[in-house]
């Protein structure tokens, strides 16, 4: 793939799907680009947090006064000096069902405190603040906070908390279950299961893991007394929901006092799209003590306090024939909720997980029931691929355990079962409807490009070396482009998730665009301008794009779920529509022609038949800045503005191949090859894209081979650092072969699907089952991730359960 | 410091890093670990790379200290290793890309003249840099073109 070069090239219509160049690139390479621990305001005070040491316990009493003494410190505060400040609320509760939540005084069912003033329920839980002069002064200072506790008994996981006699973590919610879930059909499934042919099962442990962005969170709070104002600069997915939810119903203001910033972004993969208790007291200490206050976590901090994900235990049958059709899956899982709800995490712990299980195929009976628990740990939220991963885990690994016990290949058991491309749109039985696909063309090609057919001399060549050669197939359905409100609103989504994109067009021909969506890494800047030049047929270079500042940009809810390129982008085109129409109007004004004889082509309006009878974008532009001559029912000037909420989602798709080999001696497991072919309808710059593909699934080999937040049995999180939480390095990974398929989704103007995060969603199911059929002649039929050397080298030696 | 000095008192259990971004207020070296394992903080001391949060200021006196604000041209020209990464796409969200420039750029100095790197020695060179973004095909790719160019140049 190379870079497109030359003035032509740059010049749409046809500039999308070209790879050009990300713009956001040179400063990020120069060091230039502010993130929020870079944003140093004038006379700024420095914050820390005490987060709780033990996992659960009363708070018997709190001792300051020490701190209050140390050199630089200004304020050290705890829960009793914020009597107005209302709990974080939860705004995605699963929906349809009963739920259970500590409550939110304004009305929301949902919330954890700012900070805890009665108990602890995770290490980490904030109970105090320090704000001093310097940072070492306000962490120094921490240390000289005493806390009196009484201990409490501690549960790390789902299916224990809803055990008889479990600790409980809240009073309103007996039983620590936050909500049963169900979807589908389980009078329908029980029945299919009961009268098949064949029935296989698995014990799964989908494990924590954490996201572990390079740039841990940060927030600087200022307040202007003159005005009232407060501004939050934070490391945010979302700005624009921070601002609804932190100044409605955190810190009790009017919504147009707050302003959020988000700076550049230093990844986050769902963890930054939460609230977070740290944003609030910045703002309400930056007010009480009239300076900024800068608060910027640690990783340690960071992986005691930021969401975590996955974290299901489940228990999951197939039903199928003989002959390799699959009658019926069924699921029942037990998802770790943390210590809180989270903003979102009780929605993705279910919806997002179980109406994804039958992935890629047609199946007749489906059924999938979540018991979502409170736990004495972090609280849960999404991570790239989330929930959407969880599910293509578990139908895939019951597929390939399935084709073993009937003595099929797996390619032609998916083969047999694949949602027919005639089909759609189709019923997934679950409640999903997925929009368009040719599921069989997607993958063939990822067969034929990995080489499927030669897995068995290669096999046999590896066993010479030494090593035992695994291949592991694993395709998945993931819903993205959330969302249509309405539709969310059915999920227990509270707010509008509809995007909104303006644009303006300056007298000079230059062209700003602004989009409530906001940049983590995806290169928006390089991208939406695509869109705008696109469909106004100019040079892209004459077009910025503006984002992440509530104060600048138009309502939106940010990016999260893959959603900004079929969510943003389309509001950029529709608006770019609504531009071009009225130049049209006006155009023909311009020309002294009939309107129905005006056409806009190519960066211009001219008469239909006669191209030199024409004004061109950036004329047009000048003379609507004037307005001279326009007729009283076509305003001037250029400046408008889309709100785009999609009828439906769209549903982007892939097949995926690992090989593996595992080391004889070692259990060591090495990715030798891995082919990916996804499918993301029609994408706006392959090259961003492309990175986003390769980045995504080593953070799905990450989760298969390495990573795993490890909770010791009295709620201490022992992979607290990077030295004790292994994410994936250059070395562990080879470079892929990528291919990809285009069915355009029919939700939205660009026919765009969700493509940032997709690819994360079945790594790990191809390797682990890759490994499970390098070491299926031992009779290992499943290994829990993470598979670590020594995990895999009990298994070679004949130790461990089998299943 | 970048090419001009430095004179200043630090306390003995000041950071490389701290005196960096606070005290000189060179922001772009990262911090994103507190343990030596991200490498986002990697600068570079007399030519060899080094993460500065591992770095004890006063050990670095008397040394020559390059940081990502020295690297490229005084009018902002990207050197040829930001020039490749730049057209492979080398970066997404950014964070630990500084660090990642300053680490290649010592192996593609190592490595000019010589035998270009091959892609194991260039993931093995990376093991010290995390990135959660890329993947870090882009970087790999970015290295490799980097060295191809450099030795039609040279």
């Amino acid at each position: 793939m190379t870079a497109v070069t030359g003035e032509s090239a740059l010049q749409g219509p046809g500039l999308l799907g070209q790879p050009i160049d990300s713009r956001e690139d040179p400063q990020l390479l120069r060091g230039e680009a502010v993130y929020v621990a870079d944003v140093n305001l004038p006379g700024t005070a420095h914050m820390a947090i005490l987060g709780s040491e033990v996992a659960h316990a009363k708070i018997l009493g709190i001792d300051t006064k020490a701190a209050e003494q140390l050199p630089g410190v200004l304020k050290v505060a705890t829960a009793a000096d914020f009597p107005d400040l209302m709990p974080l609320p939860c705004i995605w509760i699963p929906g349809g069902v009963e739920s259970h939540f500590p409550p939110h005084p304004y009305g929301l069912p949902g919330a954890r405190p700012v900070l805890t003033g009665d108990a602890v329920r995770h290490v980490g839980d904030p109970i105090a603040v320090v704000v001093a002069e310097t940072e070492r002064q306000a962490v120094a200072a921490l240390a000289a906070i005493s806390v009196e506790y009484e201990a409490l008994p501690v549960v790390t996981r789902a299916d224990d908390a809803l055990a008889e006699g479990a600790p409980q973590l809240h009073e309103a919610v007996p039983g620590n279950l936050n909500a049963y879930w169900t979807c589908g059909d389980k009078d329908r499934t029980d029945a299919a299961i009961a009268a098949a042919e064949v029935t296989v099962e698995l014990d799964l442990v989908n494990q924590r893991t954490i996201n572990s962005p390079i740039e841990p969170r940060g927030a600087v709070g200022d307040y202007n007394k003159a005005t009232g104002e407060y501004t939050l600069y934070a490391s945010t997915q979302g700005p624009h929901n921070h601002r609804f939810l932190l100044s409605a119903l955190v810190l009790g203001i009017p919504f147009n006092k707050l302003r959020v910033i988000a700076p550049t972004v230093g990844g986050s993969f769902g963890t930054k799209g939460y609230l977070y208790p740290d944003m609030a007291l910045v703002l309400v200490l930056a007010k009480a003590l009239g300076r900024p206050v800068k608060w910027v976590d640690t990783r340690t901090g960071l992986m005691n306090s930021t969401v975590q994900g996955r974290d299901h235990r489940q228990h999951v049958t197939l039903a199928g024939t003989r002959d390799g059709r699959i009658t019926a899956v069924r699921c029942t899982s037990y998802a770790n909720l943390g210590a809180y709800p989270s903003t979102i995490g009780p929605g993705v712990a279910t919806a997002l997980m179980g109406r994804s299980i039958t992935g890629m195929y047609a199946i007749d009976a489906a059924f999938c029931e979540v018991y979502a628990a409170f736990t004495n740990t972090v609280s849960l939220g999404a991570q790239r691929g989330s929930g959407r991963a969880e599910a293509a885990f578990l139908m895939e690994r019951l597929v390939d355990r399935y084709a073993g016990e009937i003595g099929m290949d797996p390619a032609a058991v998916r083969r047999r079962n694949l949602v027919p491309a005639e089909k759609f749109p189709y019923d997934n039985g679950l409640g999903w409807t997925y929009d368009s696909g040719n599921y069989q063309e997607n993958f063939e090609r990822s067969l034929e490009l990995s080489g499927y057919a030669d897995m068995p001399a290669r096999k046999a060549e590896a066993r010479t070396r030494g090593k035992r050669l695994g291949v592991g197939l694993a395709t998945y359905v993931a819903i993205c482009g959330v969302g249509p409100s309405t539709r969310m609103s059915k999920e227990g989504m509270l707010g509008g998730t509809w995007e909104s994109a303006n644009i303006r067009v300056h007298p000079t021909g230059e062209v700003s665009v602004t989009v409530g969506s906001a940049s983590t890494g995806q290169s928006h800047g390089t991208v939406f301008a695509q869109v705008a030049a696109d469909e106004f047929g100019i040079d892209v270079n004459t077009v910025n794009v503006y984002e992440g500042d509530t104060l600048k940009a138009p309502y939106g809810q940010g990016t999260y779920g893959s959603r900004s390129y079929s969510m943003a982008a389309p509001a950029i085109a529709l608006t770019a529509r609504k531009i071009k129409s009225k130049l049209v109007r006006a155009g023909a004004v311009f020309l002294g022609i009939p309107e129905d004889r005006a056409v806009y082509a190519n960066g211009k309006v001219f008469e239909e038949g006669n191209e030199e009878n024409a004004k061109t974008f950036a004329e047009l532009a000048m003379a609507m800045w004037y307005g001279w001559g326009l007729p009283p029912e076509i305003e001037p000037a250029l400046d408008e503005t889309t709100h785009f909420d999609p009828p439906d989602f769209n549903y982007p798709f892939g097949s995926h191949v690992a090989v593996v080999e595992v080391d004889e001696l070692t259990g060591e497991t090495e990715v030798v090859a891995y082919t990916a072919v996804d499918d993301a309808g029609n994408i706006g710059n392959p090259k961003v894209v492309l990175g986003q593909i390769e980045g995504s699934i080593v953070h799905g080999l990450g989760q298969a081979l390495m990573e795993a937040a490890e909770y010791d049995d009295q709620g201490l999180l022992v992979s607290a650092d990077l030295r004790d939480y292994a994410l994936p390095r250059a070395a562990d990974v080879p470079f892929f072969a990528l291919d990809k398929t285009c069915t355009p989704s029919p939700h939205n103007p660009l026919g765009a699907k969700g493509a940032g995060e997709i690819a994360t969603v079945p790594p790990a199911a191809a390797v682990v089952n890759a490994v499970v059929d390098a070491l299926s002649d031992l009779g290992v039929r499943h290994i829990d991730m993470p598979l670590t050397p020594e995990k895999v080298w009990r298994r070679l030696r004949g130790e461990g359960a089998e299943q | 410091m970048n090419g001009a000095e430095e004179r200043f008192a630090a306390e003995p259990n000041e950071l490389l890093v701290e005196r960096l971004r606070d005290g000189l207020g060179l922001t772009g070296t990262k911090v994103g670990c507190d343990t030596g394992q991200c490498g986002s903080c990697v600068v570079r001391l007399d030519g060899k790379s080094v993460k500065s949060c591992l770095v004890i200021t006063v050990a670095a006196a008397g040394s020559e200290v390059s940081t990502i604000e020295g690297v490229a041209g005084p009018g902002g020209e990207l050197t040829g290793l930001q020039e490749a990464l730049r057209q492979e796409h080398g970066t997404q969200c950014g964070f630990c890309t500084p660090g990642m420039v300053m680490a290649l750029g010592e192996l593609v100095d190592s490595t000019a003249g010589g035998a270009a790197p091959t892609e194991p020695e260039i993931r093995e060179w990376l093991t010290g840099n995390l990135c959660r973004c890329t993947g870090y095909h882009s970087v790999v790719r970015g290295v490799q073109r980097a060295c191809a160019t450099s030795r039609q140049e040279g």
